[in-house]
């Protein structure tokens, strides 16, 4: 094996010093304890409109998803990151395969259920 | 076959003259182990990170159906939740700062990192088995309803990790004390910090979709 410098680079690698300074994590932690205060603030305050509390807690926490990502994690959009951000991609797809679709199915489940009462008269 | 044999060759390409004439990845051969491990690794958590979805998807599906049971809104102490986060977001952080000190061989600055991280880890799961241990007592247990079972289920996988995770940490320590930053002991070092990582992107989830929006709902 050569000992020349390769061009991919693997997650999390911290040994590039360009890839991850105390710097980086210091900025993500700061990041991180920021989300997760506003995730905690948004509720309790009622700064948001109540039923849209859910939607802004879930952006508030893939916001902090993508911090973990890239400060931590560090995956970039960088040329040599291209196999971990593909092998991401395909995650985040099952990922919302699963959620999304047990979701959907189940509510739709639900919605066309027939109520209990109405189930109980129709056996006699 | 002399040892004129180059890494070009042994995939079928020809070998690399002027490197920089084929550009692109994988241009310049097979990557080097410690790009393969992590790489491997990578695909590992991912695919962990599907079977939390699974839990995922049946608790977001059951969180209601409490059975006339207590409700999310009435177990659930945010303020527990929030020390929890702290204490994993810090345990992260020091594993990250004690990355960078092992990746530098210093070893002085990488063992306060790593028992801080095993401090916080530790701390996070007592809080864990006493909020468990709460709620059993309370008549509150997984047998309770279909809700409190795939709270325990999904809440108690998480906990499991963590636990992997501080004994995994324990033997990767020792392995420092005992045979010095060697490349394979760094290279484990690295697959450790990237679940311990992972474990707080999933905690992440769980805080909001169980702790936030369960006390909110």
């Amino acid at each position: 094996m050569s000992t020349e410098k390769r061009p991919d680079s693997a997650p999390g690698r911290a040994r590039d010093r360009s890839s991850g300074t105390i710097a980086t994590y210091t900025a993500g932690l700061g990041l991180a304890l920021a989300l997760t205060a506003g995730s905690f603030l948004v509720g309790k305050t009622g700064l948001f409109w109540p039923p849209g509390l859910p939607v802004g807690l879930a952006v508030l926490a893939i916001a902090q998803m993508g911090v973990h990502l890239v400060f931590f994690l560090h995956i970039s959009t960088g040329a040599d990151n291209t196999n971990n951000v593909l092998a991401l991609a395909f995650g985040v797809l099952i990922v919302s395969l699963v959620v999304g679709g047990s979701l959907w199915i189940m509510m739709h489940l639900n919605a066309n259920m027939m109520p209990a009462a109405a189930a109980a008269e129709m056996m006699h | 076959m002399s040892n004129a044999s180059t890494d070009g060759e042994l995939i079928g390409m020809p070998a690399l003259e002027t490197p920089g004439e084929i550009a692109g990845p994988g241009a310049q051969g097979p990557a080097s182990v410690e790009i393969v491990v992590a790489y491997g690794f990578w695909i590992f958590l991912l695919s962990d990170i599907i079977m939390f979805s699974a839990l995922f998807a049946s608790y977001a599906v059951l969180s209601g159906e409490t059975a006339g049971g207590p409700t999310g809104r009435e177990l659930f102490d945010l303020r527990r939740a929030a020390i929890e986060t702290l204490c994993l977001l810090f345990s992260s952080y020091a594993c990250g700062l004690g990355s960078l000190a092992i990746d530098r061989r210093r070893l002085r600055a990488f063992y306060p990192c790593a028992a801080l991280t095993f401090l916080l880890g530790a701390t996070f799961l007592g809080l864990e088995i006493t909020e468990f241990a709460g709620m059993v007592a309370a008549g509150a247990g997984p047998t309770r309803s279909a809700f409190l079972s795939a709270f325990f289920a999904l809440v108690g996988l998480h906990g499991v990790h963590v636990s992997i995770g501080l004994i995994w940490l324990v033997f990767m320590v020792a392995q420092v004390a005992a045979q010095g930053p060697r490349d394979y002991v760094l290279r484990r070092l690295h697959c450790f910090s990237l679940f311990w990582h992972a474990l707080d992107i999933i905690w992440i989830a769980l805080l909001t979709l169980v702790y936030l929006m369960g006390s909110h709902s």
